[in-house]
């Protein structure tokens, strides 16, 4: 084997990128092309009473305007794609542009269509809307109350599902030795990807062949999608997701607005083009988290945890998203025993409509939730017993000789060394020491503390038959077709759609690996519906241990052809082929060898191949894992709180994450990196907030605070390797461990530095004047 | 609203361009739309992220914040013509042998944000980097490796001898665009 597999190879993409070559969606430029802008609401919650756009058509190089009314007959509406099974689930319906009545302040009115972006601009200014405007509801428990705003008549109550699962009873809360209880918000945040949402149609009425360029994590689902909104067939309908900036989830959904501008392409026969101002991005793309969450957690006095109960209200907004429901259950309520041997488990979810901008999938999506709350809630139960909370956790974690493990929520963790990787990070940190070093500091009163978070990850979504059991509308299987050239260069197609995870270089790599042939002889394409057969898409850290394993599988098949080719050249029979660096010798006598790129030339050829093999080297695979895969690792941070001010300085960050086989060191830390920038950007400085009419109050980048270079020292990463049991690769994910783990690490944190103050709980953001606050408060109680 | 045309005249990438223009159009779609140098980022509309990024006269600006017709007379580089892939800028090369960049959106204008800052500070520590990021946003990297491509930068560019921060690169659209005009065409 060679040796490229679990080596630092410089990424593929990166020629393009770094030389403005890279093409996104607003990139693409076509002749004849229109651009259109879409006129949102500015109220949360309103009636259209009348909408004139006449002063808007005058507006020179206007080329057509469209309204919810317009629109409400030919195009359909846009959908959910994940409907929890038994959870009553409420589907009203989404109109691409409102019709009567807006639901958010954000929500399409109308689309302006022109010549150029400032005159399609200009035009929307001109639009006159007169709006009956009607109470709104932004926070879930209250929208669940008696009197409050009804969004949908469908459902009455704000209610959009409710789900259930776990093996709780009463009786364990009543006999345990203790119990602790406690109230979080997950605060709301907004992805934003640095490339705006964007998408390109263009129609050809002869041929009815639509193409659409979108931002999308999944092109395939797009096309499924658009292909039932705009009534197209879908082998009509092209998707292409060319370079996409970053998703983080967002890029999952299929919006309205798509097929909005796919639907004007084809009523206008001109391309039309529209890209979302970071405004738009704000009210119209889909939000994250957004949770509050009554907990209870059960245990003895020496430190075993015995239940965990989690009623959880989810804020979906003011639609259901295409894969939001799936979110605040699925991905949320299984893993919340995550790491521990928990044995009794009980999750209650309402999935909430308001008067705010749908939610969906954001990194990490459910499972960054469930671990917060854990790792919350096992540090409030170590200080009730005063136990270190290393050793809480010490004495919860799933030993390494319980995998596969069979959580009670129905989950069976593949493989895992949870103990290995404490104690790694735990030695990388020297916990002990700063241990000691704190009880010096808070003698000269500095107050530092330490965070640890211990952390498993559903990661691989998934098998299709789990997809269906959960009530996702689609498999969760991934497609790779390998195509060897005549000589011997490689083509892989993948229907995962990667938009900066560097698949283009670790697929090259797992080829290479496979067949011996050079990194540089391997393209790697995705994204495309027309080039790729299927697929499902980028997220929920499906990629490589998915797309890689379909990949695993096509290109052994190539290489069984290969073989058989082979022996037929060197004459003798295929079990006494052996095959190296990408050399096929005859056993025993190394000197008679053919090159793989000797077998891809007769391949071709085909002159003299031995009898019932095709011409030509191509595999396709598509593969459906045989479970989901657990990642996980122990993340450990140090700070330091100014208690005069609030600040909150990150001195050091330790993680050591374990995705099973790591294919690029280089491209796996990166992925650690901007996870822990994530994860720690809600610990400490995100949150979307409504105002009590429904006003986005942090709208731009002026009033959202995005993580910054200078809030951060270098991490300090490392990896343990736990290959998962059940895929060819033995890989699991790592685009999502580290938002999943900093969150809560850098929250505990803070606390233990504040413990002598006796503060229990800040809500997140942990901004300097909600820091100062508690302290004060703290203080005054203890 | 749509104001009368004006002329402007400037040079970008060695190459000087005459365009009419209105007053109100902002330098980054001067750039992308009426020069097809799609490099350059839009990634927000408060002069936040520093997607749009470029030299103006050897300045590090946000090009969504200069109109068009400010740049009338200046010289302006892009990242199409800071380095060409067979000779690139060393921190075009520093973004790739550090991993400085994922889904590679913010990177022009992370590289144009450093390449002024280098200018200013041939030979910054670590915090300066840091701080010099300040106008930047990238969602993706954690910044760590942005701050080492940086730092490869800083170590292979001899105060003595400056690397040329211009290098004078094709300004037609890319071969790539045309092969997409191409199959939109097709479609
Ligand atoms: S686009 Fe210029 S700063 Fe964001
Ligand atoms: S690399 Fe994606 S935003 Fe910086």
């Amino acid at each position: 084997m060679s040796t490229v597999f679990g080596q630092v190879v410089k990424r593929r993409e990166d020629p393009r990128f770094i030389t403005g070559r890279g093409q996104y969606t607003d990139d693409v430029q076509l002749p004849g092309m229109l651009y259109a802008a879409i006129l949102r609401s500015p109220h949360a919650h309103a009636r259209i009473v009348s909408l004139d756009v006449e002063g808007a058509k005058r507006v020179p190089g206007v080329v057509a305007i469209y309204t919810g009314r317009d629109l409400a007959e030919p195009m359909g509406t846009v959908p959910t794609a994940w409907i929890p099974p038994e959870s009553s689930l409420k589907t009203p319906p989404h109109h691409a542009l409102a019709v009567d009545k807006v639901r958010y302040v954000g929500d399409g009115v109308a689309m302006v269509v022109a010549d150029s972006r400032y005159a399609a601009r200009d035009a929307l200014d001109l639009i006159s809307v007169q709006y009956e405007v009607l109470p709104a509801v932004v926070n879930q428990v209250e929208a669940m109350r008696d009197g409050a705003p009804v969004l949908h008549e469908e459902a009455p109550d704000n209610v959009a599902f409710h789900w259930q699962i776990g093996n709780v009873t009463d009786e364990v809360f009543n006999q345990a030795e203790v119990v602790v209880r406690h109230t979080i918000r997950q605060q709301r945040l907004v992805p934003n990807p640095m490339e705006p949402r964007a998408s390109v149609a263009q129609y050809n009425p002869a041929t009815g062949e639509l193409t659409v360029w979108v931002t999308s994590q999944n092109p395939h689902i797009h096309r499924f999608i658009l292909s039932g909104i705009l009534g197209i067939p879908e082998h009509r309908l092209r998707v292409v997701a060319t370079d996409v900036g970053g998703g983080f989830g967002a890029k999952i959904a299929v919006y309205p607005d798509e097929a909005l501008v796919a639907f004007a392409a084809m009523d206008l026969g001109r391309p039309v083009k529209w890209t979302e101002d970071r405004r738009e991005h704000f009210l119209a793309t889909t939000h994250g988290r957004d949770h509050v969450e009554e907990l209870e957690l059960a245990g003895t006095r020496d430190g075993r945890i015995q239940a965990i109960r989690v009623r959880a209200y989810a804020n979906m907004g003011a639609y259901l998203s295409t894969a939001a429901p799936g979110v605040p259950t699925i991905l949320f309520g299984l893993i919340v025993p995550g790491p521990y041997t928990i044995p009794y488990v009980g999750v209650d979810v309402y999935g909430v409509f308001t008067n705010t901008t749908p939610t969906d999938a954001y990194r990490g999506a459910g499972r960054p939730e469930a671990t917060y709350l854990l790792e919350r809630m096992v540090d409030l139960y170590a200080r009730e017993i005063r136990m270190d909370p290393v050793e809480v956790r010490r004495r919860n974690l799933i030993p390494a000789d319980e995998f596969p493990y069979h959580t009670p929520t129905g989950l069976e963790y593949d493989s895992g060394n949870y103990h290995l990787a404490l104690s790694r990070a735990l030695d990388m940190a020297d916990y002990d020491g700063f241990r000691r070093k704190q009880q010096e500091l808070r003698a000269q009163g500095r107050h530092v503390g330490v965070g640890v978070t211990t952390y498993v990850e559903i990661c691989g979504l998934g098998p299709s038959q789990v997809a269906g059991a959960v009530g996702f509308q689609g498999g969760l299987w991934e497609s790779s077709t390998v195509r060897v050239h005549p000589t011997g260069k490689v083509t892989v197609f993948t229907g995962s759609s990667p938009h900066g995870q560097g698949e283009e270089t670790t697929f090259a790599q797992i080829v290479a690996d496979k067949l011996g042939v050079p990194v540089e002889d391997v393209e790697v394409v995705h994204g495309d519906t027309a080039r790729i057969s299927m697929g499902w898409g980028t997220y929920g850290s499906r990629t490589t241990p998915v797309a890689g394993s379909a990949l695993a599988v096509a290109l052994d098949r190539v290489l069984e052809k290969a073989r058989r080719i082979a022996a037929h050249m060197l004459e003798v029979s295929t079990e006494d082929v052996e095959c190296a660096d990408g050399q096929f010798y005859a056993k025993g006598a190394p000197s008679r060898s053919v090159s793989f790129q000797d077998v891809a030339l007769q391949a071709h050829m085909a002159w003299n191949l031995p009898q019932g093999v095709e011409p030509s080297l191509e595999a396709q695979a598509f593969y459906d894992p045989a479970n989901f895969t657990y990642s996980f690792g122990t993340h450990i941070c140090m700070v330091e709180v100014d208690t005069d001010t609030g600040d909150v300085r990150i001195d050091r960050y330790i993680a050591v994450d374990d995705c099973g086989r790591v294919i690029n060191p280089m491209i796996a830390e990166g992925q650690v990196h901007g996870g822990i920038v994530q994860g720690i950007g809600q610990a400490l400085w995100e949150g979307a907030v409504y105002d009590e009419q429904g006003q986005l109050v942090t709208g731009t980048l002026m009033d959202y605070a995005m993580p910054k270079a200078r809030f951060f020292p270098n991490f300090e990463t490392a990896f343990t390797e736990t290959p998962s049991p059940h895929n060819p690769l033995g890989v699991k994910g790592i685009g999502e461990t580290g938002t999943i783990a900093a969150t809560p690490t850098v929250v505990n944190a803070v606390l233990d530095a504040l413990a002598p103050f006796g503060v229990r709980e800040i809500q997140m953001p942990l901004t300097p004047e909600r820091v100062w606050r508690s302290i004060q408060e703290g203080g005054q109680r203890s | 609203m749509e104001g009368s045309k004006c002329s402007v005249t400037l040079s970008v990438n060695g190459t000087s361009y005459t365009r009419e223009v209105e007053a109100r159009l902002l330098l980054v779609h001067f750039l992308r739309d009426e020069l097809g140098l799609t490099g350059t980022h839009v990634g927000c509309d408060t002069s936040q992220c520093g997607a749009c990024t470029v030299l103006l006269d050897r300045k590090a600006v946000k090009s969504c914040t200069v109109l068009a017709v400010q740049a009338d007379g200046c010289e302006v580089t892009t990242i199409e013509g800071l380095g060409r892939i067979d000779k690139l800028h060393p921190l075009q090369e520093g973004f790739w042998e550090k991993h400085g960049l994922q889904c590679g959106f913010c990177t022009p204008g992370v590289i144009m944000t450093a390449a002024g800052l280098l200018d200013e500070n041939p030979h910054p520590t670590e915090e300066e980097i840091r701080e010099g990021l300040e106008g930047v946003i990238c969602r993706c990297t954690g910044y760590q490796n942005i701050v080492r491509a940086i730092q490869y930068a800083a170590d292979r560019t001899h105060q003595a001898e400056p690397e040329p921060v211009v290098e004078v690169a094709a300004s037609a659209p890319t071969g790539a665009q045309d092969s997409l005009r191409q199959e939109g065409e097709d479609a």
